[in-house]
């Protein structure tokens, strides 16, 4: 992984001291709120519903186990033992002190690790695919173009104070499971007819109160013209996005305002000035960043392992994690493990601090020491021997990282919501932990098969409940939780944003809707149909005539709605 | 006479802020876009430089003929939070090659002010209740930067990283 060298260590080195200063004037009373307000996003920290919150980076989701150890005493020393991972691949912790702060980025930068640029109307931490240079299915590293990318837009003079927040997203292969095309921008690295690398570059999707996909605005960028043309992109962005209204301020507005075509002729105007400028991208630098995400010294003889099969005939539990929680690997003998941050009675995407420790060592002993975090919010280990499986396995277990759902309906993308979040209005952990009580079983879980559950507590979509092949968005009804639940979204290649039901249900009804509509699927499903693609293929019309309490004052709005040809 | 921030350093300022309705007094002088392009000739006939004051919607390629007749541009903050002026500066210096006074007026703080100098600002009217003692170590708080700007034309990994 990229190792820093004294010009990346000295700059985080100088951001503590700078942003230790902020804190002591802020608390001297020399930085006003609104002042300070900007500075501390810009590394990460919220002022939330109970106390600060921090969001750490994890740059393209890559960790080591040194450096997961250290989130691990952060949580147990500045925290309450544990922290979140999140949809973007960072860290959360809910319970510091503001104090504190300062420290906990110095920590922090011992490891080569820092908040910058976490939050704020700045260009944030870059995602990439958390199969990055492990997947059967790719084209190319897209972690050596996020480095790239990290470091011309840390601390970017020009675009830290953009109308509004600015997220990248890079997939290096052809499935694409960073939900690029909902990110303000998505770069797919492919090939050219003469082989060359470079990216499709689409712009303007997001989700928030405005869901909008993303829209192709060049269909192969030449690697060297990488960061100029990022920068022709936000240039653009930054002089005419609008600033007049916060919800209208995010560059798929302005996308959307002037039309792709008329957005794309102003990007590529502005970018004839500058692509051959001090911002080309040239070959030695990305071999030099490359040379980061080499290969790990795979054993040839993996696949002869004779155990593993052996393992898989004579213990149908670890059969069934295999199959839900290990993923194919380009080498031969090797897997991908997901490490399930979906324990039921466990809020999605949480780990306690001894979790974390266990993984740090368990992937010291299986995985080369590195650790990613995934868009879904778990873990994975990407270089595991198929003989280390079993015993894998077993660790996973005793630490409750080993729950078989991973791609089911218990694989919740979730929001902190209510619980912690001063934005919500409705909480997400306690509706996930109804879905968790009321579908327990594991036989139907699996019956139910590739099922993506998004839940966001309010409107501006962190749990990314569009996209979800069942969404649920947390509403507040004169000062009551209430649930909008949509259908049919994904944010994959076949990316499309779900169709709401009808009225919002109760709290109490949120399981037992979903019991409704997964009733409906099960018996309209054809051979082998996703619930998505049963979806598709019969509409929302049959889902929503079910979807209701019979009797409820929901059904008879829907049946109401449905007299009058609404 | 007030003090300005100018190359890293307080100075006094001789500039004056010209209001588009009031008398022209001696000295150099910055006026509105509109008072610019009204009374250009009057302005240039004293003799005294003149700098002009830009909204930060101004496409800055509609001032480039006027450059070379232009001793300052003031860009504005309307809030510290509006950061089109960063990409006005840039512009002023990497394409027009701007090599007047670029002042940042209007919401400008301690803490915005290294990226100010970056996009090419080189003075800096603070807000009139801070500091500007204070201010000057924003320019040290940072040894090197990764991207190229209008103080540095090429990437640290082009500058023998």
């Amino acid at each position: 992984m990229y190792q820093y060298d004294s010009y990346d260590q000295t700059l985080v080195d100088e951001r503590v001291a700078q942003y230790r200063g902020q804190v002591q004037r802020y608390l001297a009373g020399e930085l006003s709120d609104d002042e300070f307000r900007p500075l501390r996003l810009m590394n990460g920290l919220y002022l939330q519903r109970h106390a600060p919150m921090l969001r750490v980076a994890i740059p393209y989701g890559l960790l080591s186990s040194e450096q997961l150890r250290a989130l691990a005493h952060i949580a147990r020393r500045y925290d309450r033992g544990f922290g979140h991972f999140t949809t973007r691949q960072n860290i959360q912790y809910n319970w510091p002190k503001l104090e504190d702060t300062p420290d906990i980025l110095a920590e922090l930068a011992r490891v080569e690790m820092h908040a910058i640029q976490t939050s704020g109307n700045c260009i944030r931490n870059v995602t990439a695919d958390h199969l990055s240079g492990v997947a059967p299915d790719e084209i190319e590293d897209p972690r050596i173009y996020c480095e790239i990318i990290r470091q011309w837009s840390t601390f970017h003079p020009e675009f830290s104070y953009l109308p509004r927040k600015f997220k990248i997203a890079v997939t290096g292969a052809i499935h694409d499971r960073v939900a690029a095309q909902v990110h303000d921008i998505g770069l797919n690295l492919l090939r050219n007819d003469l082989g060359e690398i470079g990216f499709r570059v689409l712009v303007g999707g997001g989700l928030g109160r405005t869901p909008i996909i993303g829209q192709v605005i060049r269909e192969f960028l030449p690697q060297r013209d990488l960061l100029s043309y990022l920068e022709a992109i936000l240039r653009v962005y930054n002089q005419h996005g609008r600033r007049d209204n916060i919800y209208k301020a995010r560059i798929k507005i302005l996308v959307k305002a002037l039309g792709a075509a008329v957005f794309r002729q102003q990007v590529e105007a502005e970018w004839a000035q500058i692509k051959d400028s001090g911002l080309v991208l040239d070959a030695a630098e990305v071999e030099r960043v490359r040379r980061y995400f080499a290969p790990p010294p795979y054993q040839p003889d993996a696949a002869e392992d004779l155990s593993f099969p052996q393992w898989l005939k004579a213990d149908p539990a670890f059969a069934a994690w295999v199959r839900h929680n290990v993923a194919a690997h380009k080498v031969s003998g090797y897997r991908n493990v997901f490490v399930a941050l979906k324990e039921p009675g466990t809020p999605p995407g949480d780990i306690t601090a001894g979790q974390m420790d266990t993984v740090a060592d368990l992937a010291d002993r299986y995985s080369f020491g590195q650790i990613r975090s995934t868009h879904h919010q778990n873990l994975l280990l990407a270089d595991v021997r198929q003989a280390n499986l079993y015993p894998l396995w077993h660790a996973l277990q005793s630490q409750k990282l080993a729950a078989p759902v991973i791609g089911t309906l218990a694989d919740m993308i979730c929001c902190p919501g209510l619980d912690f979040c001063s934005l919500a209005n409705a909480s997400s952990i306690a509706i996930a932990q109804q879905i968790n009580e009321k579908f327990d079983r594991l036989d139907y879980l699996y019956d139910l098969g590739e099922l993506r559950l998004n839940m966001s507590g309010c409107m501006n979509a962190c749990g990314h409940h569009h996209v979800g092949h069942i969404g649920i968005l947390g509403v507040d009804k004169k000062g009551e939780e209430w649930y909008q639940i949509s259908l049919g979204g994904s944010s994959e290649n076949d990316v499309t944003l779900g169709d709401i039901l009808g009225p919002s249900v109760p709290k109490a009804e949120v399981a037992n809707t979903l019991e409704r509509i997964l009733g409906v699927y099960v018996a309209q499903r054809e051979d082998g149909e996703r619930f998505l693609d049963t979806f598709r293929r019969i509409g929302l019309e049959p889902f929503r005539t079910r979807a209701y309490a019979p009797g409820s004052n929901e059904a008879k709005q829907e049946e109401e709605r449905y007299a009058i040809g609404y | 006479m007030p003090s300005v921030i100018k190359n890293r350093a307080i100075s006094e300022d001789r500039w004056q802020h010209l209001a588009d309705d009031a008398e022209l007094p001696s000295g150099p002088v910055i006026v509105s876009l509109a008072r610019w392009r009204r009374d250009r000739a009057t302005l240039q006939d004293r003799g005294e430089p003149v700098g002009v004051r830009l909204p930060n919607t101004v496409n800055v390629a509609d001032l480039a003929a006027d450059l070379p007749t232009l001793a300052l541009v003031a860009l504005e903050f309307p809030k510290f939070t509006d950061g089109r002026a960063y990409s006005q500066a840039r512009l002023l210096r990497e394409r027009y090659g701007y090599r007047g006074e670029i002042r940042a007026v209007g919401d400008v703080l301690r803490d915005q002010l290294r990226f100010m100098a970056r996009s090419g600002f080189d003075a800096f009217e603070l807000r009139a209740d801070r500091n500007l003692e204070d201010a000057l170590e924003a320019f040290g708080e940072f040894s090197d930067s990764y991207q190229p700007a209008a103080d540095q034309p090429l990437p640290l990994y082009r500058r023998g990283r």
